[in-house]
């Protein structure tokens, strides 16, 4: 976001188009395309969508990566070397825009309210689908996760 | 075979020791040292199938039969099989087999998995046919 738009969200001068065209920038710096880690990718995806690093900020991976033991009823636990090397990275790639700025609770992407909103159309019956199963798996119906592309247009609800 | 490719050849096979250490033979037989007995298929299958007073087996993620992928209880993800009939990628690294070892059998039991354990585990694996 440049300064220009920060000074304008600030100062709550800007029309409906305009908060639409800062929701756009800050939604593009969020789904920004970065490449992730290999360590990231090999040991994260092992069991879960390699969330992008921007999705999350970076208190809250900091708190993640220091309880892999623990990972959300899972131990996930990295060796030394590993873990330095993924958490200094995430560190490196975490989202710092306001979207992200206020931690989701029990750090899950899924908490945040914005994901609450923008995924309020999808039915319960469909988040229970076996093929789905919770807003967790990202890649269930937005096709080009693991690629960082979370665009509507690509997302296909499977049966 | 002439003296250069040979060289390559005997680089590229210890290249391919550091980097992968081992085989499936390789893995069994590195607990069974360490468990100072061979390990039982039939006591791998059942441990593999059993909850151990928990929620989860072994098989809850690996599915039932490891020759087929199986699906991570709580994420869903599509998990390779385990057994190298079905997948040649597997059990062929220490430190994989190892670090997998350390985190699952925490989930599955709670605590570390014994030498004996994982020889019989690994005794069924690399037995068991597609």
């Amino acid at each position: 976001m440049t300064a220009i738009h920060k000074t304008l969200c600030k100062r709550g001068l800007l029309g409906l188009m305009a908060c639409g065209m800062c929701f756009t920038v800050l939604a593009s710096e969020y789904e920004r395309r970065v490449d992730l880690l290999d360590a990231y990718k090999q040991e994260c995806s092992a069991c879960h969508t390699a969330y992008s690093p921007a999705m999350l900020g970076g208190a809250s991976w900091q708190r993640i990566m220091s309880g892999l033991d623990r990972h959300y009823g899972v131990d996930a636990s990295l060796d030394a070397k590993t873990l330095t090397e993924v958490s200094r990275w995430l560190q490196g790639h975490a989202g710092t825009s306001r979207k992200v700025s206020v931690a989701p609770p029990e750090d899950r992407i899924t908490r945040f309210a914005w994901f609450e909103r923008e995924h309020r159309k999808v039915p319960d019956a469909v988040w229970k689908r076996a093929s789905v199963r919770g807003p967790a798996q990202c890649a269930a119906c937005h096709t080009r996760a693991d690629q960082g592309d979370y665009d509507e247009d690509h997302v296909r609800i499977p049966r | 075979m002439n003296i250069k490719s040979y060289v390559l050849w005997a680089c590229l096979a210890s290249v391919s020791a550091l980097t992968h250490a081992s085989d499936p033979m390789a893995q069994l037989h590195r607990w069974e040292v360490a468990a100072g007995q061979a390990g039982v298929v039939a006591r791998g299958e059942l441990f593999f199938n059993s909850t151990h007073g928990g929620d989860w087996s072994c098989a809850s993620c690996h599915g039932q039969s490891p020759v087929q992928a199986g699906k991570h209880a709580s994420t869903g993800k599509t998990i390779e099989p385990l057994a190298p009939a079905a997948n040649p990628k597997r059990l062929t690294d220490d430190a994989k087999v190892d670090k997998w070892f350390r985190r699952n059998c925490k989930d599955v039991l709670a605590r570390e998995c014994t030498a004996i354990e994982k020889a019989d585990v690994l005794a069924y694996l690399v037995g068991v046919k597609k």
